[in-house]
Formats: C-alpha cells, sequence, structure tokens
C-alpha cells in the first residue's frame, strides 16, 4: 500500500509549498504506467488530510494515458499496461507518457 | 500589468514559496499553450522556470520539474471565484509527489559517493532468502571488504540479530505499518550506522514486490532476489519492480530437481521487462553462483573507489 506514502507525500508537499489558506480542491496528475492506483490514493486522501489544511478539500485526479515509441520499427503507440507489446512483436518500448505523479494545482480560499 | 509576476491577470500561478500577491480586478485567462523541453534520457530534474507569452503580450514564468524526454502539457487556470464573499484562487503547482523523497535520497546518494560506499538496495518479497544470502555474503567476504547491513522489516529484530552474529554492523529499521524503506528512514540509519569509508553497505527492504520498487534511497545500485519456488512469473506479474533492478539473483537453485520451475523461461520474462538487468542463478545455502555474485560486489566498490579517486 505505497499509496499512503504517497498520500502523505502530496499533503507534505502542498502544505510546504502553499504556506496559508484552506485547500478546497486538490488536482493530482496519475499516469497509468506510474504503478499508483487511483482509487487507493482518494481512500487514504481524506485520512491523510485530517487535522491539516486540507481537511475537507475535494481530491480530483487526472489519469494521464500511456504513449510508448517501439524500439524496433520507431512508431508511437498508445499504451495502457506496463507490459505492452508493440503490434510489430516488440516488447521493449521506451516510455514516453504514463509515469506521471504530479500535484498539479490547488484551490485555496 | 502585475508587479509580481509580470502577467496582466487578476491571479498568476505562484511559483513555490512565492509571496501571494493581488490584482486589482477580476477575470479569467488560460492559455492551453502546448510546449516541449528537449532534454537527454534520464531521470526527473530539479524544478526549474520557463516563460508563457499570454495574448496580450504579457510573460510570466513559473518553476516546475518533469522527467527528461517526456512530453508535457500545461495549463494554468488563473482564476477567481467570487461567491458568498469567499475568494477561491487556484496555485498551479506542478510538483512532484516523490519530490521530498527525491531531494532525501540524492542527499544520501551524495553522502555516500562522498565516502566512496558502495550501497546496494536488496529488494524481494518475504522468504526468498534475502537474509540467508547476506549472513552467508558477509561470512564470505569477511576480510575482504567491511561490510554494514539496514535491515527494514515491520517488526522484530531478528534478522538484525541475524546478521550482527556474522559480525557485521547492523542497524533495525522497524517501519511499523509502512510497507517499504524511503530515503529519510536510510538517512537516519546512515547516521546511526555511521558505515566506514570504501565500504560496502547492504539495506535489506521490506519483503514486498510493490511498493519499495517507487522509493529512491539513494542506492548505488538495485538488486531483486527472486527464488525459485515462487514461481518464474514474479517479473511479468511484478514488471515495477524488476525494472527498477539492475541484477536479478535467482536464489533456491539447489531446489530446481524438485520443482517444475523453468530457468530460461524466467530468464525470458525478466528481459520483456527489462532487457538490461542481469540473471545471476544462485544458491544462498550450496553456494552455487555467488563467487559471480561476489564478482558483481567486488566490481560496484571498486568502481565507486575509483570514481571518487579520479572525479
Amino acid at each position: 500500500m505505497h499509496e499512503l506514502s504517497i498520500t502523505e507525500g502530496v499533503i507534505d508537499g502542498i502544505c510546504e509549498a502553499v504556506p496559508e489558506g484552506q485547500v478546497r480542491l486538490v488536482t493530482l496528475e496519475i499516469g497509468r504506467l506510474s504503478g499508483v492506483v487511483p482509487d487507493s490514493v482518494r481512500f487514504c486522501f481524506d485520512l491523510c488530510a485530517r487535522g491539516t489544511r486540507l481537511e475537507g478539500a475535494s481530491l480530483e485526479i487526472v489519469e494521464v494515458p500511456g504513449r510508448a515509441r517501439c524500439g524496433s520499427c520507431k512508431r508511437e503507440l498508445d499504451v495502457d499496461e506496463v507490459l505492452a507489446v508493440c503490434p510489430c512483436g516488440n516488447p521493449f518500448l521506451e516510455v514516453l507518457r504514463g509515469q506521471e505523479l504530479r500535484i498539479r494545482s490547488v484551490e485555496v480560499t | 500589468m502585475c508587479a509580481t509576476c509580470g502577467c496582466s491577470g487578476t491571479l498568476a500561478p505562484e511559483p513555490l514559496g512565492a509571496t501571494p500577491h493581488e490584482h486589482g480586478a477580476d477575470h479569467d485567462h488560460s492559455h492551453p499553450g502546448e510546449h516541449r523541453h528537449e532534454h537527454g534520457p534520464g531521470e526527473a530534474h530539479d524544478p526549474h522556470s520557463h516563460e508563457h507569452r499570454h495574448p496580450d503580450g504579457a510573460v510570466h514564468s513559473h518553476p516546475h520539474s518533469h522527467r527528461h524526454g517526456e512530453e508535457h502539457v500545461h495549463e494554468h487556470s488563473h482564476h477567481v471565484e467570487v461567491g458568498e464573499g469567499t475568494t477561491a484562487r487556484t496555485i498551479a503547482l506542478e510538483r512532484e509527489i516523490l519530490e521530498k523523497n527525491r531531494l532525501l535520497a540524492e542527499r544520501n546518494r551524495g553522502w555516500l559517493t562522498g565516502r566512496e560506499i558502495f550501497a546496494v538496495n536488496l529488494m524481494s518479497s518475504p522468504g526468498s532468502g534475502k537474509t540467508t544470502l547476506l549472513e552467508r555474503t558477509v561470512r564470505d567476504l569477511q576480510g575482504q571488504m567491511t561490510i554494514s547491513v539496514v535491515e527494514g522489516d515491520q517488526e522484530t529484530r531478528i534478522d538484525a540479530e541475524r546478521i550482527r552474529s556474522t559480525g557485521a554492523r547492523v542497524v533495525q529499521i522497524n517501519t511499523g505499518t509502512g510497507c517499504h524503506l524511503d530515503a529519510q528512514m536510510l538517512g537516519r540509519a546512515l547516521e546511526e550506522l555511521r558505515p566506514p569509508m570504501g565500504s560496502l553497505l547492504f539495506v535489506e527492504n521490506v519483503g514486498n514486490l510493490v511498493c519499495p520498487a517507487l522509493f529512491d534511497l539513494g542506492e548505488s545500485g538495485r538488486v531483486v532476489i527472486a527464488s525459485t519456488t515462487e514461481g518464474e512469473d514474479k517479473p511479468l506479474k511484478y514488471p515495477h519492480m524488476f525494472r527498477s533492478a539492475e541484477l536479478i539473483l535467482l536464489n533456491k537453485v539447489d531446489l530446481l530437481p524438485y520443482l517444475p520451475f523453468d530457468v530460461d523461461r524466467f530468464g525470458a520474462h525478466v528481459r520483456q521487462v527489462n532487457p538490461g538487468a542481469r540473471v545471476l542463478p544462485i544458491s544462498a545455502t550450496r553456494g552455487d553462483g555467488l563467487e559471480a555474485w561476489y564478482r558483481w560486489l567486488r566490481s560496484g566498490n571498486e568502481g565507486r573507489r575509483r570514481s571518487c579517486a579520479n572525479p
């Protein structure tokens, strides 16, 4: 359940970056190939936010689809799993997008 | 125009640590400007600033961090919503969630590099033989290298006592409910352990094939131990873990006569997930393959010392 540490990292990161105000909305980017499960982060969020300036904040997660380049035929393709294989048969893909773990923005009052 | 950031907007996205500032009039604006940075392959790098030009010509900059070689899009929603006397403002952060761990890991890496210490992060599922391999390794290399061990487990000091009996210096970290070690835990352990110059450090991570993969500790090398009793499909089931390592030790090969385990198939699965990883079949109890493992350790240890001697 590394999502618990990930969510704690979100709360700490925001408290550090935004030194004052009540946080109402948090928008995260989580790539589909990042190894982090958005539903688990949602589950942990309220728990981790308790007693902080994020208590009661809404959480919005933007899931970033995976994109990769084939090392063999060089085409770019959409991938939704880590072990995707190119239609040309090559399993060695360079991931271009989908590994994001980012705090995009917060809404503060 | 805003004196702080140069934009003409109501509220600008505030760089991390910047003083919040107010503008005169309320309005919304956005610029879905897509832009790219070109870098060589590599990891995420420090937050940096870059400029955006608004349609009215105003320019402002904001910091962010991202991985190299990765296309990314920025959206700024600088807006003010006024409702029932409450003003909400959106602050663009563009901050890596694992930023704090990454910075602490870099600090550990600098500390270890400065002391010419080769640090190996050992990861596996519970019961793959990590502690048995460590006991044997410490005993076999005694007199050749100074070895220290950081033991990570949720509870108990059982493993630390096993390692201590070999004569190695050891610190136990109990993570409690935590399922992995992070850079902060290793930093504290290093302060307590104070491994000597030019030594070898093993970090035995919590037995878990999922969570430790995401957390950089500042180690010099990552090793995954799989064992023949676990089945040859583990690399496919836990791709993040097997992808993060440079060396895969396949332990318990002495049991192969009794198991329907296909070593070649295991190797093919590793290559599918991580074509650059090396697979080394070993038996921590019978001794198979250990000389190759020790060569890998010696070469890492000597490489670390050489790179420090000739920066």
